[in-house]
């Protein structure tokens, strides 16, 4: 399969949604319309944290144009005291991070919805709502969350005996870390701070939803996920799923904050309220005030090594800054921090820190980064103080197929390795860099490597034959990096007939089986593996017509070139059979030919990064510029290496902008300062380099096509192999991002 | 949605009058790359929109002779950067100009609209105020005219009188062997508010400076004209001493606030170091002139 005479697996075939999308034709979540369609508003918290004393919606209902007005009475209440879980998502938290219940907990938090005649109205209505706060004190940083005197944000949540805004924690052992550090040559421990960061996508938040006479609803939406959005917007309206059809729209960025709902639920209250359509889309301040990005992070970690560079012991401490609800990606940073390394002694801690701002939403490799600049920026420090290469000393600790995961399982493969040796012998890292080009100017290289658990899970597909004998592939999971394009080749190489021949579409909640969500690196993985086995089936029915036409057995025929052919000159002398032929004789031999595989897929391995980085920093200014960017990562198998690529390098510039330049800011009444892609500074395509990343495929033996994960480890190390590249050009180390020209500045300025 | 009126005057006499009938329920429209994302936003909600783009004056650009120009205050900076000898005279006006946003946003973006904007940030204007550039202003009560710095008022604020309206801006002529330059200091490479905006201007002369403005963003409610680090500079030639001098002129002139584009200590040091980088830059391009 992995070969040389690969027809399609493997090349860079264009991809079925391009056309549309560079045409604008592409439908966008907000780009759908119906007749007698309304537009609604969210009404939001003006401040970051306040009791909800009551809300008279009257003015506003009797606004000449306004429709229906929703609240918190309106939405699914899930009692505090008993957690539903919804995969990964508490119920408990999600309803009130839909609609405030009990208190506003940051500043944009929904406190009712208005749908009007237009968004003007709409807009006018939530002005006329009269809120009655109790303004309570916020606390938005963790270090003063996790003070004694903290204000408390949910007074119920006890930690050791009191109330706490710690919500929660996660622990991860194996041996005596006290005894591996009293065994180590050089123990080096530090304490890092990271802020929260926003995934950035580009298409805001927005659905249509219609909520029709017979109880049923159609919401059109763009998410990771069209059958989470129907579960949970089923929890939150009481509507039953069997009654909701969730058509997933295209998708203009996800990164996994679009594995939750904001305005799905309320969009169908107010459809249902008023008996007409409606549509709700976000602007670019509520998505930014409002919805979830990335933790911030204080976490210390400590790593003791033997003079030869052997690990024996690691502990980390992770504080992630959940937001306003519990929800922390604790495995994250608890299970990836130390999991590539063969470590006897290690300890992992995680705590979950509620605070006044947006709740955390999943944020490629959820947590990970954050665990990986904190050990990586360590491990980069005890090879300096060793005298050892850095990457030797990856190579030294590398985990092994056979050792048991911090996290649970034994490891099958660990292609780590590999990794760090692809950047060992690359002409990158053996290039010499100038770290004194001129006057002010300092140049200097880091690496890192990073670790990411990846994930099968439910998938489902349809493969069937067209009358004129081509494909129609539908899957269940929505394209956000080219999945559809990668499903494509393997359809058309099992088939063996041209790639233009075989179309992929995504299908709604009621037209393909369920699947489970777009993330997690899971979807190629487990969608070309159940289009595999579908696909298969094909062929089986294809040899079977085949069979039936020539009156022989289907066994003794082969599928060679989009063709049945007799398997060998015993089975008898046949002119071949086109898949074309068969399809035009399908009615007669027996029906339509088409198949569907739903299954629970399995046996994705974990993903392995390593990057190396140059970096120059304009001394005067405290501006960090990264010159030069290598990625190598084990992918198993590239089956569209463009995608692939484009996943590395996205991976990489979303790591290079959390490193440093992007940040929330926050005014002391705790309101976001910096809504806006103005000040929230994502990086632009001037400010970062062709990333060249390093597509090592160690075919997976578990995936029929070898695929492992790809969206997710490549965001892994860029934090900490840039500030390890920062201490290399200036001499010091940085222990808190965003490294932005002010803080490297003051930091240069320090002794 | 509540109307709103466009007008688009081809006089600069209508313009005048429909602006003063409206008194302040208008607003002048140049490029719109700041009104309309400021109507969007709902902070302008102007009744009328009275478009400058239609009056000639407004989008000429006149060689007036011996480094001498004038550009219409509506002029965007797509079309002075095309302009074949402008860029020779000014190279260091053009380049502020030309740094305002995207290259979509040059194609409206005006130094009118810059400078009655009213930001501290405003890219073109330390430039213009290096230059040592005079405004041309006509009213209800007829034209003056106005040094570039006596302009701003403040952050979203001018001195122009209700009615008035910005017409043009007039680069003085200037010597052999002088030139120009801009710098800002942004974070990203692009699509940034100056943190510290940098116009420095000199005539120079056997290596000496001879004359010298500093137009210094970014650190202030206005942009400012920083006279002593001028002088500090005038009589020299550009040495360390001298260059220092300047810069901790430049330094003791900001009175910069803590926001989300920088800190108080950053704007200050910043604004030290762009003054000898800029400085530098102009020296070279007036030893080129
Ligand atoms: C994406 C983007 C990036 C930007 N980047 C930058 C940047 O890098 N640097 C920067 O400095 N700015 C930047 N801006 C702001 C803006 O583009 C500039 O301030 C621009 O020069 C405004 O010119 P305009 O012609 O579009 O002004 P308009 O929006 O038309 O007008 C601005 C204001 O001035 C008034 N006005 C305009 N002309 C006159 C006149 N002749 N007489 C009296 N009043 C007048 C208007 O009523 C309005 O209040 C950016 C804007 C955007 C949208």
């Amino acid at each position: 399969m992995n070969d040389m005479t690969n027809k399609w697996i493997g090349q860079r075939t264009i991809r079925p949604d391009g056309a549309d999308k560079v045409t604008g034709r592409a439908q966008y979540s907000a780009d759908f319309a119906m007749p007698g369609m309304i537009h609604a508003k969210m009404l939001r918290s003006p401040h970051a944290h306040a009791r909800i004393r009551g809300i008279d919606t009257s003015k506003a209902e009797a606004l000449p144009g306004v429709k229906a007005v929703v609240t918190a009475k309106d939405v699914v209440d899930f009692p505090l005291d008993k957690s539903v879980m919804l995969g990964i998502q508490d119920m408990r938290w999600m309803c009130r991070n839909v609609m405030a219940r009990e208190k506003a907990l940051f500043h944009g938090h929904p406190v009712a919805a208005v749908a009007a005649i237009n968004e003007e109205v709409a807009a006018a209505a939530c002005a006329l709502i009269e809120v009655d706060y109790e303004v309570l004190p916020h606390v938005i940083e963790i270090e003063d969350a996790i003070k004694p005197d903290a204000p408390i944000l949910h007074e119920w949540n006890k930690f050791e005996g009191k109330p706490s805004n710690i919500a929660g924690t996660m622990v991860l052992k194996t041996g005596d870390v006290e005894k591996g550090f009293a065994e180590a040559d050089v123990v080096i421990e530090r304490t890092f701070t990271s802020r929260p960061v926003h995934q950035g996508y580009i298409e805001p938040h927005a659905c249509t939803v219609s909520y029709a006479a017979d109880g049923r609803v159609t919401i059109w939406s763009s998410s990771q996920g069209q059958f989470m959005v129907r579960a949970m917007t089923s929890l939150l309206t009481g509507v039953p799923q069997s009654n909701i059809r969730a058509i997933p729209a295209e998708i203009g960025g996800g990164f996994g904050a679009k594995t939750i709902v904001y305005l799905e639920p309320i969009a169908v209250l107010l459809s249902k309220k008023s008996g007409r359509p409606v549509k709700m889309v976000m602007t670019r301040d509520e998505v930014q005030r409002a919805t979830g990005p990335a933790p911030g992070s204080l976490s210390t970690v400590k790593i003791g090594a033997r003079k030869d560079g052997t690990i024996v012991a690691a502990q980390g401490t992770f504080y992630l800054q959940a937001g306003a609800l519990p929800g922390s990606p604790l495995r994250g940073p608890v299970g990836c921090s130390f999991a590539a390394y063969a470590i006897p002694n290690v300890l992992s801690v995680g705590y979950d820190v509620v605070s006044n701002r947006s709740k955390v939403a999943a944020y490629r490799a959820p947590g990970a980064p954050l665990g990986a600049f904190a050990t990586e920026c360590v491990l980069d420090e005890i090879a300096e103080k060793l005298g050892l290469d850095p990457l030797e000393m990856r190579l030294k600790n590398s985990a092994k197929a056979g050792d048991k995961a911090i996290y649970g399982p034994v490891f099958g493969e660990v292609t780590f390795k590999e990794t760090v040796e692809s950047i060992l012998h690359h002409p990158h890292y053996k290039a010499p860099l100038d770290k004194n080009p001129s006057p002010g100017v300092k140049r200097g290289r880091g690496v890192a490597s990073g670790f990411w658990y990846n994930a099968g899970g439910e998938s489902s597909v349809q493969v069937n034959i067209t009358e004129d004998g081509n494909v129609v592939v539908t899957t269940g999971h929505p394209d956000v990096g080219g999945s559809r394009a990668s499903i494509a080749n393997v359809v058309a190489e099992l088939l063996g007939i041209d790639h233009s021949r075989v179309s992929v579409l995504i299908g709604d909640t009621m037209t393909i089986g369920f699947s489970n969500l777009t993330g997690g690196s899971r979807v190629t993985f487990a969608s070309a593996m159940v289009a595999t086995a579908s696909t298969e089936k094909v062929i089986g029915q294809l040899k079977e017509r085949a069979g039936k036409i020539w009156g022989i057995d289907a066994e003794a025929i082969k599928w060679e070139d989009g063709m049945a052919l007799p398997a060998g000159d015993n089975a008898g002398k046949f002119p071949p059979l086109s898949l074309k032929e068969l399809a035009a004789k399908a009615n007669e031999m027996g029906g339509p030919i088409g198949t569907q595989v739903q299954l629970n897929t399995t046996g994705a391995d974990p993903g392995f990064a390593t990057h190396c980085v140059d970096v120059e920093v304009d001394v005067d200014l405290g501006i960090v510029r990264v010159l030069r960017y290598t990625a190598a990562q084990d992918v198993g198998r590239a089956l569209h290496p463009g995608y692939v690529e484009g996943q590395i390098q996205g991976g990489v510039v979303q790591g290079i902008g959390w490193a440093l330049s992007e940040e929330y800011l926050y005014d002391k009444n705790g309101r976001v300062d910096n809504a806006s892609f103005l000040d929230y500074r994502m990086p632009v395509c001037s400010d970062v380099p062709m990333i060249d990343p390093v597509v090592i495929e160690i075919p997976n033996p578990k995936h029929p096509q070898g695929v492992r994960g790809v969206g997710e480890a490549p965001i892994v190390p860029p934090l900490a192999a840039i500030a390890n590249a920062v201490h290399d050009a200036l001499g010091k180390r940085f222990y808190a991002l965003p490294m932005s020209p002010p803080r490297v500045s003051e930091r240069l300025e320090q002794p | 949605m509540t109307d709103i009126r466009y007008l688009a005057p081809s006089t600069l006499d209508e313009a005048v009058r429909a602006f003063a009938a409206a008194s302040g329920a208008a607003r002048i429209l140049a490029g719109g790359t700041d009104l309309l994302v400021q109507m969007r936003a709902g902070i302008a909600k102007p009744g009328t929109i009275i478009d400058i783009k239609k009056i000639p004056e407004l989008t000429a650009i006149e060689d007036l002779g011996g480094g001498a120009y004038r550009i219409g205050a509506a002029v965007s900076g797509a079309v002075l950067a095309e302009h074949p000898t402008f860029r020779k005279a000014w190279p260091g006006v053009l380049e502020a100009v030309n740094l305002i946003g995207s290259k979509q946003v040059q194609g409206r973006a005006s130094p009118g609209g810059n400078l009655c904007n009213g930001s501290p940030a405003g890219d073109s204007v330390p430039a213009m105020v290096a230059a040592g550039a005079v405004v041309t202003i006509q009213g209800p009560n007829g034209r003056r005219d106005l040094p570039v710095e006596k302009v701003p008022a403040g952050p979203g604020r001018t001195t122009l009188a209700p009615g008035e309206i910005v017409v043009a801006f007039t680069l003085p002529q200037r010597p052999k062997g002088s030139g120009d330059a801009y710098l800002r200091m942004i974070p990203r490479t692009e699509m940034d508010i100056a943190v510290v905006g940098m116009g420095v201007n000199l005539t120079m002369e056997g290596g000496v400076v001879k004359a010298a403005r500093v137009g210094l963003g970014a650190v202030a409610p206005t942009v400012l004209l920083v006279e002593d680090a001028a002088k500090a500079l005038i009589g020299t030639k550009l040495d360390d001493a001298a260059l220092e001098a300047a810069a901790a002129a430049c330094r003791a002139a900001c009175k910069p606030i803590n926001d989300k584009r920088g800190t108080i200590a950053y704007r200050i040091k910043v604004a030290g170091v762009l003054l000898k980088r800029t400085a530098a830059i102009a020296a070279r391009r007036a030893g080129g002139n």
